[in-house]
């Protein structure tokens, strides 16, 4: 009763001041209730030794690495929607949101929103420079959506789609839904060896470990940097 | 593509990694930065004053002349450095361009100085960014009226070999060409005055004789002004018939305004002269000498004040447009007040709310005749707001129509409400283009590129790679990426006209598969997704749009005599063994498809791309896979 008491008393005082500086003429412009906080969110990195010793690239790589980064985001950290834009570039004909959202998602450890540079680099050099073994953690943790060690047959589906979905609809051949759907029974045969409907990490590194081609693939980008 | 874009490739790539697991597929090899240099330093000297930058940063703009290999003409080898001879004023906003992605306008700077600025480094105007368009489309619209305005004037100039008609017509629209000229726009000047001041003074009373009212001066020199209007209109009509003659197109002439008002001007008399002994008609045949006034908007032709007043009340159109509808507005709901007011009241003259309708327009307008006044307190008050009112809304579109018209008549120009749209559009449609440019690109480059491989892969690792001159590494990359996410859905890219192509076609038609040419490409073959493309390329001993269920089971039996075939060969995964495939092979290939008739519809691997155009086919067969048998064919190769 009290909360209705007080929201109808500062509506009426917010009446009583319109009414006021409707008389009195002043300029509707300054009102203080709204004023926007900048909320500059400065981040500034670690220095290079330590990123030097966490990752596995050299100085200069670093150097240029977060030149290319401070230039494109000036505050020192991303967010999602930045992310997004940035996919939307890559892929101009699809739609990239979904798959945006996922890899923001295993990007960011600590889940805080937005990404530093600390912890895209740190990514990029397991990526790039790092055991089989790790890759393959990043991967599942990329296709373990909720991170509860755990890839199901719908965080499968849900990953998967959000990769159809970069490619857009100019494609051939067309898409259909079962495809998706193919394509996830198909992992799900391979990968999962106790057939109890989830993949577990230690099913996924020993399937994939056996598999040449994804061996081989792992390691194509390895002088991406 | 973008500067944005190049900064982010390296994560991009290494999260493509996330895609390998689920590829059934292997994927297509990286390009190779031949050149790993180092980032270095350039430094750009622009008329003495020294830029430095990146090499990285110009290399984001291929298509540019920084960042292409077009700046080396441009390179001093005693000095180490680029010298532009160019403004290093207007180079700023370049430079800024490459570093940031956003190309700016500055306004001090003048409009075809940074127009060549841009086109001499190469950038299209095109990009400037968001904040600084406006300004530079509006400086750019100035400038090129004031230049077509110059042209104008010298438009004059009297052509050789204009024939009679062309004489006549240039001798009407600008009368200062010649002397008959003018002196026809002289007199047609003071026939319309004459007709003008007939017209008035015919309804002057003049002079009564004694025992009648006074007569107007029509009905008393009938002959006399019958007379000089039949002059008159024999004028404008032989002037009219004139104007049609020689006008370059007669209909756009006829639907002109001017002409138009022409004809309204003498129409009345002629159907005057038809109707004059119909009593009934006579009030119609009054109603008609009205428009004899519109003779007066012939002078419109002889003033350029009248005809700009024109143009801005066109201009304009929007502004009193929502003055009118304002004013509507506002009358209908004071007229009602006051009616519902004035209702109580006796002897009112607030009768209806039409009625009320006259006395809102007159207070609004704050004429204030005062023969309708409101009695009742009520209706005073809301009287007054009513005339307050009136003041503001009136007051509120002038100032538009007034600048408007300051602008229209400094300037003399034609509606560009309408030209800015179409250069909004247009805008919108070259932007639009240079992002499809992006997918074509890729499309394009993967004919191309397939080439580049197969050369990297055959030839010496020593040799130079073939690099079209349009694809950076950068560009490589993305395509690459583009290719492993091709590889990794067993989809491919097409345009969206095949598209919309294959989407017509019957899906149910099979098609010709690979063609003995496998061997020129790298063998996928061996290697083996659930898809099978259909950019394949056509057999050469068939044409693809004739025979389409002939090939339906000849189609079938080659897919299957290839699914034989990867089974057979001991395949060793990449791509040297289809490059050791005979020719005889080859053929051998052709002839078994003929005599071998299985029912298994698998699906074998997809040929590689074709670099010779694109083949175009139907899509797939439907979804009758058989999985188990794809999927012992990918065990199989995999060896």
């Amino acid at each position: 009763m009290s909360s209705r008491r007080r929201r109808c008393k500062r509506q009426l005082i917010k009446f009583t001041q319109h009414i006021a500086r409707l008389i009195s003429g002043t300029l509707k412009s300054d009102n203080e209730d709204e004023e926007l906080e900048s909320t500059t969110e400065r981040y500034q990195p670690e220095n290079l030794e330590q990123l030097q010793s966490q990752t596995h690239f050299s100085r200069q790589e670093l150097q240029l690495l977060y030149r290319g980064f401070k230039n494109e985001c000036p505050s020192g950290v991303v967010n999602e929607d930045t992310f997004k834009n940035i996919y939307a570039l890559f892929f101009p004909m699809g739609d990239s949101a979904k798959y945006a959202y996922f890899l923001f998602n295993a990007f960011d450890k600590d889940q805080n929103g937005s990404l530093s540079f600390e912890e895209l680099v740190c990514d990029l050099s397991v990526l790039l420079r790092g055991t089989t073994e790790e890759k393959l953690n990043w991967a599942f943790n990329l296709y373990d959506i909720n991170k509860d060690g755990h890839i199901t047959k719908e965080e499968m589906f849900d990953t998967l789609k959000s990769i159809y979905d970069l490619m857009g609809k100019s494609i051939h051949p067309r898409l259909k839904d079962e495809a998706v759907r193919q394509h996830v029974r198909m992992f799900f045969q391979k990968m999962d060896i106790n057939q109890d409907g989830v993949v577990t990490i230690d099913e996924f590194i020993d399937c994939c470990q056996k598999d040449e081609n994804i061996m081989q693939s792992l390691k194509i980008f390895d002088n991406a940097v | 593509m973008a500067a944005g874009v190049a900064a982010w490739l390296p994560f991009a790539r290494a999260a493509a990694i996330g895609w390998m697991p689920v590829a059934n597929c292997p994927m297509p090899l990286a390009p190779r930065d031949q050149s790993k240099r180092q980032d270095e330093l350039i430094v750009l000297n622009v008329s003495g004053r020294r830029f430095q930058t990146w090499r990285t940063t110009l290399d984001r703009y291929p298509d540019t002349l920084l960042g292409s290999t077009e700046k080396e003409f441009f390179y001093n080898e005693e000095t180490k450095e680029y010298f532009f001879d160019r403004d290093p004023d207007a180079f700023r906003s370049v430079l800024n361009f490459y570093r940031t992605g956003k190309l700016h306008y500055p306004r001090y700077e003048c409009i075809s100085a940074y127009d060549e600025e841009l086109a001499f480094f190469g950038i299209i105007p095109e990009i400037i960014g968001d904040c600084c368009y406006e300004e530079y489309k509006d400086r750019k619209r100035e400038n090129a009226e004031r230049l077509m305005d110059d042209q104008e004037e010298n438009k004059d100039v009297k052509l050789p070999n204009m024939n009679f008609r062309e004489t006549m017509w240039r001798a009407f629209e600008n009368p200062h060409t010649s002397t008959m000229a003018l002196v026809f726009y002289y007199v047609t000047g003071f026939f319309i005055a004459i007709s003008v001041i007939t017209n008035v003074v015919e309804t002057v009373p003049c002079g009564s004789t004694p025992n009648q009212k006074d007569v107007p001066c029509g009905e008393r020199y009938t002959v006399a002004f019958f007379c000089m209007d039949t002059a008159c209109v024999m004028i404008f009509t032989v002037e009219y018939l004139m104007r049609l003659f020689a006008a370059p197109s007669r209909y756009r002439f006829m639907r002109s305004v001017m002409s138009i008002i022409d004809v309204v001007a003498i129409l009345p008399y002629y159907i005057g002269l038809v109707m004059t002994n119909n009593e009934d008609v006579s009030g119609a045949f009054v109603t008609l000498r009205v428009f004899r006034v519109f003779r007066i908007f012939k002078f419109s032709r002889h003033s350029q004040g009248l005809r700009i007043l024109g143009y801005t009340l066109k201009s304009c159109a929007s502004e009193l447009g929502f003055l009118l509808f304002s004013l509507t507005m506002a009358i209908i709901i004071f007229a009602t007040v006051m009616f519902y007011a004035e209702k109580g009241s006796s002897s009112s003259k607030f009768t209806s709310i039409p009625a009320s309708f006259w006395y809102t327009i007159v207070t609004m307008t704050t004429l204030g005749y005062g023969d309708m006044v409101p009695k009742t307190i009520a209706g005073k008050i809301f009287g007054s707001i009513c005339s307050l009112s009136g003041v503001l809304v009136i007051a509120l579109p002038v100032p538009v129509i007034v600048s408007n018209f300051s602008r229209i008549y400094h300037q003399n120009q034609r509606a560009d409400k309408r030209r800015a749209q179409k250069v909004q559009k247009a805008r919108l449609s070259r932007i639009r283009i240079a992002k499809m440019g992006s997918s074509n690109a890729y499309l394009q480059s993967k004919r191309n590129g397939l080439f580049n491989e197969l050369l990297y892969l055959t030839g010496s690792e020593g040799e130079e790679l073939h690099r079209s001159k349009t694809t950076s590494l950068l560009e490589s990359q993305h395509h690459h990426l583009l290719h492993c996410l091709e590889k990794t859905t067993a989809h491919e890219f097409v345009d969206e006209q095949m598209y919309e192509q294959n989407c017509t076609e019957n899906p149910l038609q099979s098609f010709p598969s690979q063609s003995p040419s496998l061997s020129s490409h790298e063998g996928f073959t061996s290697t083996c997704c659930s898809r099978r493309s259909h950019k394949s390329i056509p057999l050469p001993n068939s044409s693809m749009s004739t025979t389409h269920t002939h090939m339906h089971s000849q189609g079938l039996q080659e897919l299957s005599a290839i699914d034989i075939q990867c089974v057979e060969q001991p395949c060793h995964g990449t791509s040297r063994s289809s490059l050791n495939l005979n020719p005889n092979e080859k053929s051998q290939l052709n002839n078994r498809a003929q005599q071998i008739t299985t029912a298994i519809i698998s699906l074998p691997s997809p040929p590689p791309l074709t670099s010779d155009g694109v083949g175009h086919g139907p899509p797939n067969p439907p979804a009758t896979i058989s999985t188990t048998v794809s999927s012992n064919i990918v065990k199989v190769s995999a060896l």
